[in-house]
């Protein structure tokens, strides 16, 4: 009898990590059949999945970098504001005829920038929590868009700055129609995701981030330079921001002073959804990408279905705080007692 | 033994200042191969706060280390750590989301440098924690265990195991047996005396006399921030270093 108790025990333990991995990606699984189920000849169109796509492409790349912050055991509320900011900087720069490498570079910089800034603030000012430091330059990176854009939106840059966000990947030569394209920016998440997986995975400094959200100091005890490894991973979300800036610009060919507003709520958003614990040190690339995805089918499939903009709000906040609970019921059952 | 033995660490006259509050003043303390020194003392006598100079965390105020006779200045636990100066911490300093193996290797990790880039070599990691819990006769169920799976005994181990991964000199444990099963304290002792015969010079903070002779070779307490009294352990009792401890001769 307890042999079988055990038995079935180890069975269980020996789940939970599969179930902690790819558990959030049942869920998206699951969501898909039922959306395919309610609307089965637009949703899985190829049209409508290469929407899906564009329209989370530019949250993508903001989730991910306030995801890297969370496993720190951070927030970063600044996202939307940075890719703002450095939208405008794009805008001004375009409207002042740069050469167009130059135009798709500057975002990027503008939010390594901006990142820059809160990290400095976060460990030199030594403020006491990242919310608090990126809620000042939430307010501040957003005002200074206005201020050097006047407030009013500017539009029209050139096909080779909107590639990222507007580009297609022509699928012809494999014999599918025109219609049947490849948008740029689902290439550029995948490209994205994979390089900071194999960072987070794989590297050192990724290692570090993880060491740092589970016990910082541990990780201060082990030699590891905590400051200087928060500051990295402040700096790599601003430029993950930048590249959101550089796709949304080229989505809307304009920059616009309404740009990411609270879109970093929704990338918080992804991140708990995916799995990431917001104690730190929890939490994966694929969770995210995953989080990420159902928010953005829940969207796409609710505005298919023409549920209004004000349920979406409802039911992403349900999922929210569904899927935490989940997270909390299956740490009851892992934790050692 | 000692006297006899080569002067590991030494610290001289160590003085640290938190804003107005003294926390040490004038501490003086040796350590030799092979030896182990237990440190005793009462909740704020200074205990923490000296083995945190020792292993760089904290700068002292005044006075300085010398280390195989030379002058060392510790920036960091860094600097530290490169001279075979290790620290158990009474927290563990562990990282419960990651994995036994990465626990004794970070900060330190075995890379597989592509340019600049630093690849961890996993492969690596693996074959030297499992060499070197062997060599330590400890037990876990595999290296890629979490640790915050572990029971508290296996915790202190997966500690030292760390502290000695890269042939420490110097082990500086802070109340390694606090938190264990009484099952367990002696598994720990045990891997105390192993580090001892290996020649490793170990410190011991602690508050169980137990502990403190039943490993160590000298006792030295702290009172109240200052050298109170010291002692070779066969030349004094439990009776007189708990006196000690409580500030009477």
């Amino acid at each position: 009898m307890e042999e079988k108790d055990k038995k079935q025990e180890s069975l269980y333990v020996k789940l939970i990590p599969y179930f902690e991995k790819y558990g959030i990606l049942l869920l998206l699984v699951i969501m898909i059949l039922v959306m395919h189920i309610l609307q089965p000849d637009v949703f899985l169109s190829w049209r409508n999945v290469t929407n899906v796509f564009k329209q989370i492409s530019w949250q993508s790349m903001l989730a991910l970098g306030v995801f890297m912050v969370i496993v720190t055991a951070g927030i970063d509320l600044s996202v939307g504001s940075i890719m703002m900011l450095s939208l405008m900087i794009l805008a001004i720069v375009a409207k002042a005829g740069a050469p167009w490498f130059v135009v798709a570079l500057v975002p990027l910089f503008a939010g390594l920038l901006c990142g820059l800034i809160n990290g400095l603030g976060i460990t030199l000012l030594r403020m006491p929590h990242p919310f608090i430091m990126t809620l000042g330059t939430l307010y501040i990176f957003r005002g200074t868009g206005n201020l050097i854009s006047g407030g009013t939106p500017i539009s029209g840059f050139t096909d080779e700055v909107r590639y990222l966000g507007h580009g297609r990947i022509d699928l012809t030569w494999l014999g599918l129609e025109k219609s049947q394209y490849l948008p740029v920016s689902l290439v550029l998440i995948a490209v994205v995701y994979f390089v900071f997986w194999v960072f987070l995975n794989h590297s050192r400094t990724g290692k570090w981030i993880y060491a740092i959200g589970g016990n910082p100091s541990a990780a201060r005890a082990s030699g590891i330079n905590v400051n200087k490894i928060l500051i990295i991973v402040y700096s790599l979300c601003g430029f993950l921001s930048g590249i959101g800036a550089l796709i949304l610009a080229g989505r809307t060919d304009s920059g616009y002073p309404n740009a990411g507003l609270q879109s970093e709520l929704d990338a918080i958003a992804a991140c708990i959804i995916g799995g990431a614990s917001f104690f730190g040190g929890r939490g994966t690339v694929l969770g995210v990408f995953a989080g990420v995805m159902i928010m953005g089918i829940l969207r796409n499939g609710l505005n298919l279905m023409d549920v209004s903009s004000f349920w979406q709000q409802v039911l992403i906040g349900s999922i929210i705080v569904l899927a935490v609970y989940v997270d909390v019921l299956r740490r009851d059952f892992g934790t050692r007692k | 033994m000692t006297s006899t033995n080569k002067l590991l660490l030494e610290a001289k006259g160590i003085t640290k200042y938190f804003g107005t509050i003294t926390a040490l003043e004038n501490v003086n303390l040796k350590v030799h191969e092979g030896e182990c020194l237990g440190v005793v003392g009462d909740n704020g006598a200074g205990k923490s706060t000296l083995m945190k100079v020792l292993s760089g965390l904290y700068k002292p105020s005044q006075g300085a280390l010398f280390f195989e006779g030379e002058e060392k200045v510790l920036e960091s636990p860094k600097d530290s750590q490169i001279l075979g100066l290790e620290m158990v911490y009474q927290d563990l300093a562990l990282a419960g989301n990651l994995p036994i193996g990465e626990n004794i290797f970070l900060g330190r990790e075995p890379t597989k440098n592509i340019g600049f880039l630093k690849f961890l070599d996993f492969k690596k990691i693996q074959e030297m924690t499992n060499a070197h819990l062997d060599k330590l006769k400890i037990n876990v169920k595999s290296a890629d265990q979490k640790v915050e799976e572990l029971s508290g005994g296996q915790r202190q181990a997966v500690a030292i195991a760390r502290s000695t991964a890269f042939n420490a000199k110097v082990v500086i444990m802070d109340e390694p047996t606090a938190a264990l099963a009484i099952k367990e304290v002696g598994k720990v002792l045990d891997l105390i005396n192993k580090l001892k015969s290996t020649g490793v010079g170990v410190i011991v903070i602690s508050h169980r006399m137990d502990d403190i002779f039943s490993v160590c070779d000298r006792v030295m307490a702290l009172f109240q921030g200052t050298n109170f009294a010291e002692a070779q352990l066969d030349k004094t009792s439990r009776d007189e270093v708990i006196g000690w401890i409580m500030g009477k001769k």
